[in-house]
């Protein structure tokens, strides 16, 4: 028997298919062919003439040292982000697995902050740690820390890793729990009687049953730290001081938008699409391959 | 090597529900002892009391003389066999079995002879090197027994190890876990819910429902001699007949005019509602020297060596063996009686057996 459900019309399927399908030329091919198209042109300063240059937007950029930096910026940042959001939200997941009492509502707290937007959470952190009116730089200041990261790069760097990756933990946490949960109890039971510690059971036994899920989420949120913090970094400290927060996709907007360089705005575009798409494809092959046991 | 000592052993959950209701047993040192009993009755949480994955509500553990209640599963000394085998599945067969040597530190060379050892008394040799994934359900059944092995533990613990294996591969690691004790002679504790693996692995069987021990002893003494209706319907296949019957004078009326003659050294005791119980094999042709029952076969098992009556006796259902190759056609009349000697009565109102 037939178990697929088999359209008799012709157009049906289609028609059934043309909303996905509309959105996704609309919103990601169109623009995606658009800056492409706008990568290999220079429009003059008041746009209203363009000239075809082929690749001479990329060459210049490789060869411009503040697009080296943003490289440079963004690879800290994400690195920044993935490690710390994946490590605080284990050691959360781990916690989260063990308490008996009130399970619920921890879990339930922990998956706030992913409803909260990201240009949200990053005025929340903003004003938390803002140099003047902040009650962490008051906390900090009576400690005798001199905060005030509208001057100090690192500081700066510091406030918008917080803000990504307090927004991401939920998420990583939700993956890490129930990779924990589908660790069998038994397997735990055997390494205790085997004789292995608490600390040595989680390094022998539940990393490396949760590495195909830590490796999904290491790339899901290096995926996150370029693209999708875009708002978090605009609320606080837009790309400041100095560009020293400012990651390749904010360079994108400030070059294009601000600086209105169409070209080579359209140019970083292309090459951060080439980067998501990389990520991706070692997403697919891995996971399903290597990072297996 | 060592002994291990239950006693008073309870165990209350948080909500006050009461799981083992107070279990005394000596277990001796190399004995291979069979705890089984329907799901549910509480062996394997007995099991893992032991095994100290379970808290002790009341009573004492101790194993080699020791106290253990308050000790970590991995102080006492014991390796356990899970049901589901438990192995880790991103280590290799070799991993697993040296994980717990590792641990405790033993030489690189002493590791390597203890898990050759091993291997070759459970021929993984050749497995050595693959994962658990890559075996067979068998094979993996032997990598947890290799992974107890290697230790060297006082005594092994196995919760219900074969109830995942296919009926064949049941019985051939059935013996080859008697083998091993016979090689071994490490004192064994093994939970299941098979009354066939009871019979045929256990020095002693110890019979459990809901929480109680029924019954502690040899295979062939708890069959012979069941100390209530629950052992005696549980231990034996097919199960033993169960014939409710009322009293009257010194014998047991149990319907269709049957009256089975009450042992005089019971007559004293008895109270008025009693079961009578019979097994199948008791049931013979002629000249069993006990009451005639006039059955009537139902439906006929025929399982080659012998096959089984079904027939109808007043209510109820009585299975009668017979020899397979004589078995009568269903709908034709067997007149049976049972052995003298061979049955069995019962209290009926608490369950427990008549005794002089």
């Amino acid at each position: 028997m037939e178990k697929r459900v088999v359209f008799q019309s012709k157009w049906l399927p289609y028609a059934l298919l043309a909303p996905q399908i509309v959105v996704t030329v609309i919103f990601f091919f169109w623009p995606a062919a658009q800056a492409v198209y706008y990568s290999f042109l220079v429009q003059d300063a008041f746009g209203t003439s363009s000239q075809f240059v082929w690749f001479q937007n990329f060459t210049e950029l490789f060869h411009d040292g503040r697009y080296v930096e943003s490289f440079k910026v963004t690879v800290l940042f994400s690195t920044l982000v993935a490690v710390s959001g994946l490590a605080i939200s284990l050691l959360l997941a781990t916690a989260a697995d063990r308490v008996v009492r009130g399970a619920m509502a921890y879990k339930t707290l922990l998956i706030w902050p992913y409803a909260v937007a990201p240009a949200i959470a990053g005025v929340l952190w903003a004003f938390l740690f803002a140099p003047s009116i902040g009650i962490v730089t008051y906390l900090l200041k009576k400690m005798g820390i001199d905060w005030n990261w509208i001057i100090n790069s690192e500081q700066a760097m510091l406030l918008v890793v917080i803000a990504a990756v307090w927004k991401q933990i939920s998420y990583n946490f939700l993956f890490f729990l129930a990779g924990l949960q589908s660790i069998p109890r038994a397997l735990m039971e055997a390494a205790a009687i085997d004789g292995a510690s608490p600390t040595r059971r989680f390094w022998t036994i539940v990393f490396p049953l949760l590495s195909p899920t830590t490796f999904f989420l290491l790339v899901v949120n290096i995926v996150y730290a370029f693209f999708d913090t875009f708002g978090v970094i605009d609320a606080t400290t837009q790309g400041g001081p100095a560009a020293s927060t400012q990651i390749l996709v904010y360079k994108v907007y400030h070059d294009g938008v601000k600086a209105a360089d169409l070209g080579s705005s359209s140019a970083q575009s292309v090459i951060l699409m080439l980067i998501v798409i990389t990520l991706t494809v070692v997403q697919f092959r891995f996971v399903e391959k290597k990072v297996q046991y | 090597m060592a002994d291990i000592k239950l006693s008073g052993v309870r165990k209350t959950y948080a909500n006050k529900v009461q799981v083992i209701h107070g279990v005394d047993v000596a277990i001796a040192d190399g004995e291979f002892i069979v705890i089984v009993g329907p799901s549910g009755c509480g062996k394997s949480t007995l099991l893992r009391m032991i095994a100290g994955l379970e808290p002790i509500t009341e009573g004492e553990i101790a194993i080699g003389g020791k106290r253990v209640n308050n000790v970590e599963p991995k102080d006492r000394n014991i390796a356990m066999v899970f049901q589901n085998y438990a192995l880790y599945p991103h280590m290799t067969v070799y991993d697993n079995m040296a994980y717990g040597l590792r641990i405790r530190s033993l030489s690189k060379a002493d590791i390597e002879t203890r898990v050759q050892r091993a291997a070759k008394i459970l021929e993984l040799g050749p497995l050595l090197q693959r994962k658990p994934r890559e075996l067979s359900g068998g094979q993996r059944q032997r990598v947890a027994m290799g992974r107890a092995i290697v230790r060297e533990p006082a005594a092994f613990l196995f919760d219900e190890p074969l109830s995942n294996l296919d009926a064949k591969l049941r019985v051939q690691m059935r013996l080859e876990i008697q083998k091993l004790h016979r090689e071994l002679r490490t004192t064994s504790i093994f939970v299941t819910h098979d009354q066939v693996e009871a019979m045929t692995l256990a020095d002693r069987m110890i019979v459990m429902n809901a929480g109680v021990v029924e019954q502690i002893g040899r295979p062939i003494e708890v069959y012979e001699n069941p100390a209530s209706l629950f052992v005696a319907g549980f231990i034996g296949s097919p199960a033993m007949n169960f014939i409710p019957g009322q009293r009257s004078g010194d014998d047991v009326e149990v319907g269709e005019g049957v009256r089975v003659p009450l042992p005089a050294e019971l007559r004293a005791a008895a109270p008025q509602a009693i079961t009578v119980g019979v097994r199948p094999e008791h049931f013979v042709a002629s000249g069993g020297g006990g009451p005639v029952f006039k059955l009537k076969v139902d439906t006929v098992e025929a399982l080659g060596a012998d096959s089984m009556l079904h027939c109808a006796f007043g209510g109820a259902s009585l299975v009668v063996r017979v020899d397979g190759h004589a078995t009568p056609e269903p709908g034709s009349p067997v007149p049976v009686s049972a052995m003298a000697g061979k049955l069995y009565f019962f209290d009926s109102t608490s369950g427990r057996r008549l005794r002089p």
